[in-house]
């Protein structure tokens, strides 16, 4: 296939699949085989670009994840009984702590389920992880509705501005030294805060200034009534969706209210976003396109979420004492999961590329 | 193309009227330069074409702007983006987007051209700036005179009518600076495009110029650049030789004056001045200064003696204010050493290094948070343990007559530069080390930041300032060391480094030979020719 990169968006799509699917089992092959499709599509399919690079980081927090998740049992305990594997010294706490045990014996139970645990909570991250790794955070930003534009820029000029203010604390905290002793406490911080809110407050005046005269901003052309029903509709959709919500979330609720009013929701606000979009005059440079290779990724993270959402209790969450089982229909969405390593186009690699 | 009529402005708060009864029509296809001292209103005049004055600073525009024939008094900067491009002061400010692209790109949405042209335009505009090599790089990781380049580019892809650009050469070195205005001069001559710039380095642009904006005291004349030097206040030395010639019509280029000036070899040369110096105070020797694995500056050697004055040169990045941080110790050296008076400023406490080598850095302004004048100077005295009134004694030999109550941020760029260099002459040091001196002010201004130094000098100090200012450079140092790369590639007497090299050669130098370096040489000379 020729090489280029895929939309931002199929590959979050097809993490978050992934993601769904780690979410719902406690199951270690199976959060192992879902690690191992993800860091295989992560392998064959990154850049050289600096997010691309973050995948590593990722890693690292998921093995924190599960030493501190399998630590916590250790220290904590739990279940009493269950082959022990080896004894502390219990502390003994006060009456007022009752139900909690430090240290004392540590059952296989104990260990295993928080091993499982840690290990869910670690390929979910790993999954966020290769989404971060895949797709350019910006191109993402970008690919926004139009009518959420506005919002993507306000995010691009937060994320540029942390940097610039980093920047300018450290050439102030150096000037500083440049004027007798620092004092501490509140003169202190008062001698950086300054120098650094003026510098910042400039570079918005600056930056404001230079997107207005570069057309940011420029008026669309809705008249009054369909300004108000682009409003109504966002309304309407963003009410309907919090009585979904409300109702699938409170069991007491009746159960009729759920999917009707999340679907309806769902609908309302998404015309409520065409109807906002349509005014915009805007178009955007080098759009994504959205072709096969994006349906394919996408239906392969639907297809291993829906798959693990509908296996069965005993495989999904096996009791740390017996042996966890496998499928073949479990194996085969695994494989699925992996897929994007191949039926994607490869990127474009371009060293200090970053678009 | 541009009509400004009875134009008058009046910031909100003000009594006075920034600019009053402005008159001004500008062609198409003209290079304009638009003059004055600081704070005469110059950007305040360029926002007034585009809209940003007064609908983005505030206050009140009375008469009537229009460009392409149509009055634009009531439209928004964001409306008229495809008819006026603006580039303001910090290129690196203004910037919407990270990669360079997507930047050249980001106005063409904004005006929702449909994808084919944006991607036909974006590659035109590559190659009109030269600049298809960075397309994928980072904004952030250009050097000045890219970005700058790119800013121009950004506004150029949405094919603007008019070029408004406020400072863009000021905090570039020499070389980059003329990059940018020669592409400035070839969009001119190719696009056709009306461009209006404003620059307090005069002599930079005043050879591409069409015409001449002054404004002075609110008032606007413009003319032809020949006819309205004549007399105006602000001018670059070539014009102050050419006055002091009385050569008419003035020269505009340096290859006017040199032609011009065949029948000045009678005068006798300037006979180098042997300053009265003292004895070596800073001692730099074998000083290496690395950021990770890039090496910043390369054991470098320098030695300044009391009462001189020493000229740091170099392109942007090549060590200039390395050097100076690390010379005060409170930057970071990783090797070599370096002495005032036999002490190292970096070794001891930090109140000890700066009674040593006081730094006056780039953004002079970080050292300023407090209110008032009077509480700055207040605080200076405590901190360097100094008696009560030494800041502000210091204070009004540099700039006499500042208001005690007056905010830091509402003096101009040179009263807050004395401010600064009063607050750090509080701890007497010996050496004194300026790192750019001369951004933002004009002429005037600078001939006061050089009386200041001078006065420095005479009391003994040594001085080591780090500038692109060739002009300033040639006026007031007795030593220039030029950086390359971090590296000390040619070092000696001003007269004979700045002769030598053709991108710092100042104007004089450059129509007269050396050793010539001022305008004030010449005038000595021909006083000295008439009285003998």
């Amino acid at each position: 296939m020729t090489p280029r990169d895929l939309h931002p968006g199929a590959w979050w799509i097809w993490a978050l699949g992934l993601a769904t699917s780690a979410s719902a089992t406690t199951n270690p092959f199976i959060l192992v085989l879902i690690v191992l499709a993800a860091v295989a599509v992560v392998i064959a399919r990154r850049t050289e670009a600096p997010w691309a690079l973050s995948f590593r980081l990722y890693v690292y927090l998921a093995l924190l994840i599960i030493t501190v998740r399998v630590a916590f049992r250790i220290v904590f305990g739990g279940i009493d009984d269950g082959v022990v594997l080896f004894s502390l010294p219990q502390i003994p706490l006060p009456d007022l702590a009752a139900g909690i045990q430090l240290l004392g014996p540590v059952t296989r139970t104990d260990v295993l389920g928080g091993l499982y645990d840690g290990m869910r909570l670690a390929a979910i991250v790993l999954c966020i992880g290769a989404a971060n790794t895949l797709a350019n955070p910006r191109r993402l930003l970008a690919s926004l509705p139009p009518a959420l534009y506005e919002l993507g820029t306000a995010i691009v000029v937060a994320l540029s501005v942390f940097p610039q203010l980093a920047e300018s604390v450290v050439r102030v905290r150096r000037a500083r030294t440049l004027r007798g002793d620092p004092g501490r406490g509140i003169g202190a911080l008062r001698r950086i805060v300054v120098p650094v809110m003026e510098d910042a407050l400039d570079r918005s005046m600056a930056l404001a200034a230079g997107m207005d005269a570069r057309g940011y901003g420029r008026a669309g052309t809705a008249t009054r009534g369909e300004r108000r029903t682009t409003g109504l509709l966002m309304l309407g959709g963003l009410v309907g969706l919090c009585i979904g919500v409300y109702a699938l979330l409170d069991q007491t609720a009746p159960r009729w209210l759920v999917l009707p009013f999340l679907i309806g929701g769902v609908v309302i606000a998404a015309v409520g976003l065409v109807s906002a979009g349509r005014r915009v005059q805007r178009t955007r440079y080098r759009p994504d396109p959205w072709r096969a290779a994006e349906f394919a990724t996408m239906a392969c993270g639907v297809a291993i979420a829906a798959v693990l959402l509908t296996t069965s209790v005993g495989v999904a969450y096996p009791w740390p004492d017996d042996l966890p089982q496998l499928s073949i229909p479990l194996l085969l969405a695994v494989a699925v999961a992996a897929a994007p390593a191949f039926v994607t186009p490869p990127p474009v690699l371009d060293a200090g590329s970053a678009s | 193309m541009i009509e400004l009529r009875n134009l008058s402005f009046t910031h909100d708060g003000a009594a006075e009227p920034v600019l009053r009864d402005v008159d001004l029509s500008i062609d198409e296809g003209e290079l304009v330069l638009v003059a004055g001292r600081t704070g005469s209103g110059k950007s305040t005049l360029l926002g007034t074409i585009n809209g940003l004055t007064p609908h983005f600073t505030g206050g009140t525009l009375s008469g009537e702007v229009l460009v392409a024939g149509r009055s634009i008094r009531d439209r928004a900067p964001r409306d008229l983006a495809d008819l006026v491009g603006y580039v303001g002061q910090d290129p690196l400010a203004g910037f919407v987007t990270e990669v360079v692209e997507d930047e050249l790109a980001y106005g063409m949405e904004q005006l929702g051209l449909d994808p084919g042209t944006m991607r036909r335009r974006v590659e035109e505009t590559l190659d009109l700036l030269g600049i298809a090599d960075l397309r994928s790089r980072a904004l952030r990781t250009l050097s000045g005179g890219q970005q700058q380049r790119v800013a121009i580019g950004a506004v150029l892809a949405m094919h603007p009518r008019v070029l408004v650009l406020d400072e863009p050469t000021s905090a570039l070195d020499p070389i980059a600076a003329e990059d940018v205005l020669g592409t400035l001069a070839r969009l001119v001559d190719d696009l056709g495009i009306t461009v209006i710039v404003a620059e307090h380095r005069m002599e930079r642009v005043i050879p591409f110029a069409d015409r001449l904006v002054l404004i002075e005291d609110g008032r606007v004349r413009d003319g032809e650049p020949q006819h309205v030097l004549v007399d105006a206040p602000v001018a670059p030395p070539l014009i102050h030789l050419g006055r002091l010639l009385d050569w008419d019509p003035l020269p505009l280029s340096v290859r006017e004056a040199r032609r011009r000036a065949r029948d000045l070899a009678q005068f006798a040369p300037p006979v180098a001045a042997v300053p009265d110096l003292g004895d070596v105070v800073l001692n730099v020797a074998g000083v290496t200064v690395r950021y990770g694995s890039t090496v910043a500056v390369r054991e470098v050697d320098l030695q300044v003696r009391s009462g001189e004055v020493l000229a740091l040169m170099g392109r942007n990045g090549s060590g200039k204010s390395s050097l100076l941080w690390a010379v005060q110790g409170a930057g970071r050296r990783a090797a070599g050493t370096v002495q005032v008076d036999g002490v190292d400023p970096a070794t001891g406490r930090a109140a000890t290094a700066r009674a040593l080598v006081g730094l006056v850095p780039q953004t002079a302004s970080d050292l300023l948070y407090l209110e008032t004048v009077a509480a700055e100077c207040a605080t200076a005295d405590q901190q360097a343990k100094a008696t009560a009134g030494a800041c502000r004694t210091w204070l009004d030999r540099l700039a006499p007559g500042l208001p005690d109550d007056r905010h830091p941020r509402d003096l101009s760029e040179g009263q807050r530069l004395a401010l600064v260099l009063a607050i750090v002459l509080t701890s007497r040091p010996r050496v004194i080390a300026l790192d750019e001196p001369t951004r933002g002010l004009d002429y005037a201004g600078k001939h006061q930041l050089a009386q200041i130094v001078r006065t420095l000098t005479a009391d003994g100090h040594a001085v080591v300032l780090a500038t692109h200012d060739v002009e300033f450079v040639a006026q007031i140092a007795d030593r220039v060391a030029v950086l390359a790369e971090g590296e000390v590639v040619s070092a000696g007497a001003a007269a004979d480094v700045l002769a030598e090299s053709p991108a710092f050669a100042p104007q004089v130098t450059k129509v007269l030979g050396a050793p010539w370096l001022t305008v004030d040489q010449v005038a000595a000379a021909i006083s000295t020719g008439r009285a003998s």
